[in-house]
């Protein structure tokens, strides 16, 4: 098709005595038959890459757990103890401060985030989300190992020695504020940093849902005598749910998958504590720490099995993502 | 002295004010305000009709351009008032200006007066909600909200505490549209399902259903098919008994049709839109005084 308009486009200016020339048409039109395929090639490259570097990365993850997978099943999940120096490994306990730090973390990060994507959205002026908007994009930009040791030097000190003891007092009597640590480092101060790089996410993607909802609707709703609230709730949350929860969606996605930031403020003892304020350790973290430093062939392996775990995990929520964004976003 | 509808924390009154802090909303509710639509703030015209909404001087800008200026209109109760002319003149402006949905535009800047039962309209502690809530507007393209035909109705009422028989009010304000015979049997279907004449309907009963004072229909009918746009003249008909109303359009016609008195917008010499002619509707269409609205209705320009 290109081929033909550009042809086309050329043989109209046949009067233009350059352009006439039999063989300077010829050529051309060889060029762009070339550029044409080189591009479908290119194309079709990269879509074949896309497909066969997923299939190369699941292929590696399972065959590096096979020894794991042979040895434990589908019962290595279930399993809670994760102890190289005796043999024992399972991935209760990771699992479990996976989810309590991403869905910690997620909490609090659709809260901020919906609430920053509606002030650039809606309530800005212009300026102003000129200047925030891209700053809450930049944020999303800060390398992970970065935000890793601001938690190091910054949030962990201060949650020890500002927020743990005062949380405690006053909600103690809820298992997830237990008696405060000595370090500083737990879950509660792994998912402070998860919600720095969760925020910008849900933020993003919940500003850019809320710039769909059509001006009528927002207009509709306020010459109905409706309180910017109620404008909020009633035009553009109710239309924009599902493109919200999408975004959070993606948010515990990065949350769930984040290895090395996490590692550097979680403690990374493997346990099952109730209590937000105790070290524990995720998938990620655990695999980040431990695996250039193996003390068997099964312990390699049995991390394996923790990414194929992670995998697993990651790949459900993108397309549970998917799935709410397309049949719930497209009814109006 | 206190309006009802001027924000609770303006009230000399303190009683009064203090009252409104606590429920502001519920005031609304509970017929209060209705008060305020008979208070004898209202002039009496020469023919005895009360004035809805004076402009004095009335001039729009967006930034540094003017839109409009040299409004000067009184426009009655219980009365069609039809804004006509060429496009780009100004009179969507001046229909937007009366319930304040100019505001959210950041560069719009109003000059002159603009009274609503006496009130200054742009007053320092004028509430634009409040405003709104009395002061309904229908637009052009129908924007029903994306749940179901009864939601909608009953989106406003809920919003505002009128949570008594709301079944009943739903159906009040869907026959005062003329729509509850057609969908009676599926209140729970979405409002997205119906033809764009029945979504504009359902606009106008989601409008009443709060009994605004004042309703403001954007060339409501500009969408629509000859026989829905009959339908909503009807409608237009039978509704001035009970609100005023004021209606932008494009089509002679349909001014001639349902409207009291008509107001030709054109543009002025610098190329700002204005106000030429205001008059009763049978005057402007058989004998109108300018040259320039006779060009106008007989097709000359525009």
């Amino acid at each position: 098709m290109p081929v033909r308009l550009l042809s086309a486009r050329v043989s109209s200016l046949a009067s233009f005595p350059q352009l006439s020339n039999r063989r300077q048409l010829e050529r051309l039109n060889r060029l762009d038959a070339r550029a044409g395929s080189a591009l479908r090639w290119l194309a079709l490259f990269g879509g074949a890459a896309v497909f066969l570097a997923l299939m190369a990365i699941v292929y590696q993850v399972i065959s590096g757990a096979s020894l794991a997978l042979s040895r434990y099943g589908i019962s290595f999940v279930g399993r809670r103890q994760w102890s190289p120096a005796v043999g024992r490994f399972g991935a209760l306990a990771l699992l479990y401060g996976t989810l309590v730090t991403s869905v910690c973390s997620v909490a609090v990060a659709t809260v901020l985030g919906v609430a920053i994507g509606l002030f650039l959205s809606l309530m800005a002026p212009r300026r102003v989300a000129a200047v925030v908007g891209p700053l809450v994009e930049m944020l999303a930009a800060i390398p992970s190992v970065v935000l890793g040791l601001v938690g190091i030097y910054l949030i962990a000190p201060f949650v020890l020695n500002n927020i743990e003891a005062p949380l405690h007092s006053v909600l103690g009597f809820i298992p997830l504020f237990g008696p405060p640590g000595t370090v500083g480092n737990s879950d509660f101060t792994a998912s402070l940093v998860l919600v720095i790089m969760v925020v910008p996410i849900i933020a993003a993607l919940s500003r850019d849902v809320f710039l769909t909802v059509p001006s009528e609707l927002r207009e509709g709703a306020e010459a109905l005598g409706a309180t910017r609230l109620e404008v909020i709730r009633g035009a553009v949350l109710s239309t924009t749910h599902s493109g919200v929860i999408a975004a959070c969606m993606l948010g515990f996605g990065r949350a769930i998958g984040e290895a090395i930031a996490v590692t550097q403020v979680i403690g990374n003892i493997t346990q099952i504590s109730h209590n937000l304020f105790a070290p524990g350790d995720t998938l990620g973290s655990l695999i980040a720490n431990q695996f250039l430093t193996p003390v068997s062939a099964l312990h390699t392996a049995s991390m394996f099995y923790l990414a194929l775990v992670l995998l697993v995990l990651e790949l459900a929520t993108m397309l549970l993502a998917r799935y709410v964004s397309r049949h719930f976003g497209s009814r109006r | 002295m206190t309006s009802s509808w001027t924000s609770s924390g303006s009230s000399p009154n303190a009683a009064e004010g203090q009252r409104a802090t606590i429920r502001p909303r519920l005031r609304l509710s509970t017929g209060v305000g209705a008060d305020a639509l008979t208070e004898p703030t209202c002039s009496p015209t020469p023919t005895g009709a009360q004035v809805v909404f004076r402009a004095e001087q009335l001039a729009v800008s967006y930034g540094a351009k003017r839109a409009v200026e040299d409004i000067n209109i009184d426009i009655h109760r219980n009365e069609a008032t039809a804004f006509i002319g060429p496009s780009g003149c100004g009179k969507t402006t001046v229909l937007r200006c009366l319930n304040r949905m100019n505001d959210s535009i950041p560069t719009f800047a109003l000059d002159g007066k603009l009274l609503y039962h006496g009130h200054d309209l742009y007053g320092p502690h004028v509430n634009r909600v409040e405003v709104r809530r009395r002061i309904g507007m229908v637009f052009q393209k129908p924007n029903p909200f994306p749940k179901s035909i009864f939601d909608n109705v009953a989106w406003a009422p809920r919003n505002l505490g009128m949570k008594d028989d709301l079944g009943g009010r739903v159906e009040r304000a869907l026959r005062a549209a003329a729509l509850w015979d057609e969908v009676k049997d599926r209140l729970r279907a979405s409002a997205l399902g119906l033809s764009g004449g029945q979504q504009q309907r359902l606009c106008i009963a989601r409008a009443v259903a709060i009994e605004p004072d004042v309703l403001l229909l954007d060339e409501p009918a500009s969408a629509l098919d000859p026989i829905a746009t009959a339908s909503i003249e009807d409608l237009i008909h039978r509704l001035k008994d009970r609100y005023t109303i004021v209606i932008v359009t494009h089509n002679m016609q349909q001014a001639m049709r349902v409207a009291d008195r008509t107001a030709f917008f054109s543009l002025d010499e610098h190329r700002v839109g204005t106000l030429i002619e205001y008059d009763r509707t049978e005057t402007i269409f058989s004998r109108p005084a300018d040259p320039r609205t006779r060009d106008y209705i007989t097709g000359r320009f525009g």
